[in-house]
């Protein structure tokens, strides 16, 4: 299966890591995987902002450089959201159509597509807090909604946390309320934004994980920015790198 | 043109005193999760949600009917149905009723309504004296404040502040923060207006077309004493609270407290058919900008909501801002997408003072697309030119970079020139807001791309997709 690698801009830029850990676990996996060195940004920081206009020819540029491929893959469940559910700025057209139907978050094409269930070369022995975005939870349906009382728990990320040997995920309050990252809200509304990433490190560390996970590598920036300032240093992985075989 | 609401800046300011801000989140938290615990005990909980949803939809669709049906009910049950276009109005019908009986004295029970219409500003400045008899409103009432919470207005002050409070307004005992006896005072204090004042006003959280009856729920019986001591009782209602029958109000006071508070049922839930013997009973019908939200495309849905708060509760943005940092009536995720429906450059700023994590579209009992709508309300702010300056010039920077590879590879791989416009370009006016209570990501040796290129050869050389 031939499937084309999308790098969000913040991963390209500040955690090479996280792409790089993506592009190994989906080759281990054989798959056959193309990075379009054109790409650039799915355009969510301006459409999020209400700056369609502004949006438009960045949405056009990205389903320009993936709307030949059958299979978009990016290891962002909030980049994913905004392709599939709010990709609007760019005119229609098949390749906007193709793109929006194709693009799969790393652990949606994991769990769903691959059905991956054992990560062999995998030893992780530590305790994981486990951050799933508010993009997968309620714009992916990655996990159960805590506010949706009778449907069945689930979470597709912890599934896969399953086939990781070792690793122990930690239960923590309010596990799905918002860290506070809200892509400019973090800037916009500093205040709301800082505090509730306080709070949602303060669960977390009730729980004395050894590591702070997520799949989605933006709420970590945000939260590990505030771990360190306040000079915690708990370390801070995506997702695909547990999965990827990383050690602490 | 008033200047936009800058939510921002005065959640920062309610956010400095930790105490109030932890407690506020820790109770409104509570709140939730007692909504949570309500709504497991109910396992139709979902087709109930549905239901209410394709109810409000129903009746709006067919608010005129409705309407009409409920003041032909209504005047054979012996009541007055007045119609007021806009706030003034409103404020007008009740002043003249309040004229034509003498009274200089107005009683009322908790009505968002009115804190809409300003009903209390306009009554006071006409010599009229007006008495909350909610124990909350009352208290924001004292202290000259606004309502913070649409179900609990005095939510963000502690029992303290309250004591306070009492002492300066009533000479009470600042010291004892007890709630009966708080609770005790103001009784004390509002008991003798019941019987002073010449008419009494409700607010209304149904009105019910097949029957012509308003519906009050309300914890302290406040409501009903407001309606039934004086011999006058205005109700005001929004003209959206109309539903079609006494059997779809089954369906929506199974929601509403198990949604607000997570009770099953509020203490009091009084219909009032008509008035009684002796009495007088006038029905003021409020447009103000309902039917021209009607008729937006996108944000018609706002008009289901039934005022129950659950919304403000979850939201994580509310819970550490306090519902007086909107400056506006209707406060939290529901407050923002109705309030630019009443003043758009005022509540310009509203759509963003958000995460949109959708937490609240997901508790709503009448299902409103709250965060879809917050959304949509951030693309008008822009197509009405309601968007800052600077950001927007960030803004189209950004989208000018990011649409041209060629422009992004020159700004990422030379990053400190890049930092000012990616990937927060966002970094916008408050250029430092990142870093005030954050650490900026260290910046990596290279970039992906770069890594890329320099490790997957092959790939680089063919990289056309089959």
């Amino acid at each position: 299966m031939r499937v084309a690698l999308m790098v969000p801009c913040y991963v390209d830029m500040f955690y090479p890591r996280v792409g790089i850990a993506t592009l190994e676990l989906l080759e281990r996996l054989g798959v056959d995987v193309v990075y379009p060195q054109e790409q650039t940004c799915c355009g969510q920081p301006m459409a999020n902002s209400g700056c369609h206009e502004e949006a438009r020819a960045c949405e056009e540029h990205c389903a320009r450089v993936f709307s030949s491929f059958h299979c978009v893959v990016t290891p962002s469940g909030s980049c994913t959201h905004h392709i599939r559910n709010k990709f609007t700025a760019a005119a229609d057209s098949t390749e906007r159509l193709n793109l929006v139907q194709n693009t799969f978050d790393l652990v949606e094409f994991l769990h769903d597509v691959l059905e991956v269930r054992e990560f062999p070369w995998t030893s992780f022995k530590h305790r994981i807090a486990l951050h799933t975005s508010c993009s997968a939870i309620r714009g992916l349906n990655m996990a159960s909604m805590s506010e949706r009382v009778h449907d069945p728990l689930f979470s597709k990320p912890k599934t896969l946390l399953r086939g990781v040997s070792g690793a122990e995920v930690v239960d923590f309050e309010r596990v799905d309320e918002c860290c506070g990252f809200g892509g400019t809200f973090a800037v916009t509304e500093e205040a709301v934004s800082t505090r509730m990433g306080y709070d949602k490190l303060a669960f977390m560390q009730k729980a004395s994980p050894d590591c702070i996970v997520s799949s989605d590598m933006s709420c970590l920036m945000h939260l590990q920015g505030i771990a360190r300032r306040q000079k915690q240093d708990i370390p801070f992985f995506h997702l695909a790198e547990i999965l990827n075989g990383v050690s602490l | 043109m008033s200047r936009p609401i800058d939510q921002a800046r005065n959640a920062e300011t309610f956010l400095a005193d930790t105490a109030h801000e932890q407690r506020l989140d820790k109770l409104l938290w509570a709140m939730r999760m007692r909504r949570d615990a309500a709504a497991r005990q109910v396992p139709e909980w979902e087709e109930l949600r549905t239901l209410a949803s394709q109810i409000k939809e129903h009746t709006l669709s067919n608010l005129a009917e409705y309407l009409i049906q409920f003041e032909a009910n209504a005047i054979a049950n012996g009541a007055v149905v007045h119609w007021a276009r806009d706030a003034h109005e409103h404020n007008q019908i009740v002043l003249d009723i309040l004229t034509q009986q003498g009274a200089r004295e107005l009683v009322k029970s908790k009505s968002m309504l009115t804190e809409e219409c300003e009903l209390r500003p306009f009554l006071e400045t006409r010599c009229v004296r007006v008495v909350e008899t909610d124990l909350g409103e009352r208290i924001q009432q004292l202290d000259n404040q606004p309502p913070g919470h649409i179900v609990g207005p005095a939510i963000h002050k502690t029992n303290k502040d309250v004591a306070i409070l009492f002492s300066q307004k009533y000479g009470s005992d600042p010291d004892n923060e007890d709630t009966a006896y708080l609770a005790g005072v103001m009784r004390e204090h509002t008991r003798p207006d019941f019987l002073k004042a010449g008419v009494g006003l409700t607010g209304a959280n149904f009105v019910v077309a097949d029957s012509g009856a308003i519906v009050v729920a309300t914890n302290e019986g406040n409501a009903d004493l407001s309606a039934n001591t004086p011999s006058i009782h205005i109700c005001s209602a929004g003209i959206e609270k109309v539903i079609p029958t006494t059997e779809s109000l089954a369906v929506f006071i199974r929601l509403l407290a198990r949604s607000a508070t997570g009770d099953t049922i509020t203490q009091y839930t009084s219909t009032f058919r008509g008035p009684r013997k002796g009495a007088a009973m006038h029905v003021i019908l409020v447009d103000n900008g309902r039917s021209a939200r009607l008729g937006m495309k996108r944000f018609w849905h706002s008009l289901k909501c039934i005022r129950c708060a659950a919304c403000m509760n979850t939201c994580p943005v509310y819970r550490r801002s306090g519902g007086l940092s909107y400056g506006s009536t209707y406060m939290g995720p529901i407050g923002i997408i109705m309030m630019p429906t009443f003043e758009i450059r005022k509540y310009s700023e509203l759509p963003f003072s958000s995460t949109l994590n959708a937490s609240c579209t997901n508790v709503c009992p009448v299902k409103i697309d709250i965060h879809e709508q917050i959304y949509g309300w951030r693309e008008v702010m822009e197509e009405n030119d309601q968007i800052q300056v600077v950001k927007k010039e960030a803004m189209r920077v950004a989208g000018v970079v990011l649409s041209h590879s060629a422009l992004y590879r020159t700004a990422t791989s030379t990053l400190p020139v890049g930092l000012e416009v990616l990937p927060h370009s966002v970094i916008y006016s408050r250029l430092n807001a990142w870093g005030k209570h954050r650490d900026i990501p260290d910046v990596p040796y290279e970039t992906f791309h770069e890594w890329y290129r320099k490790n997957r050869h092959d790939e680089v050389m063919h990289d056309q997709p089959l």
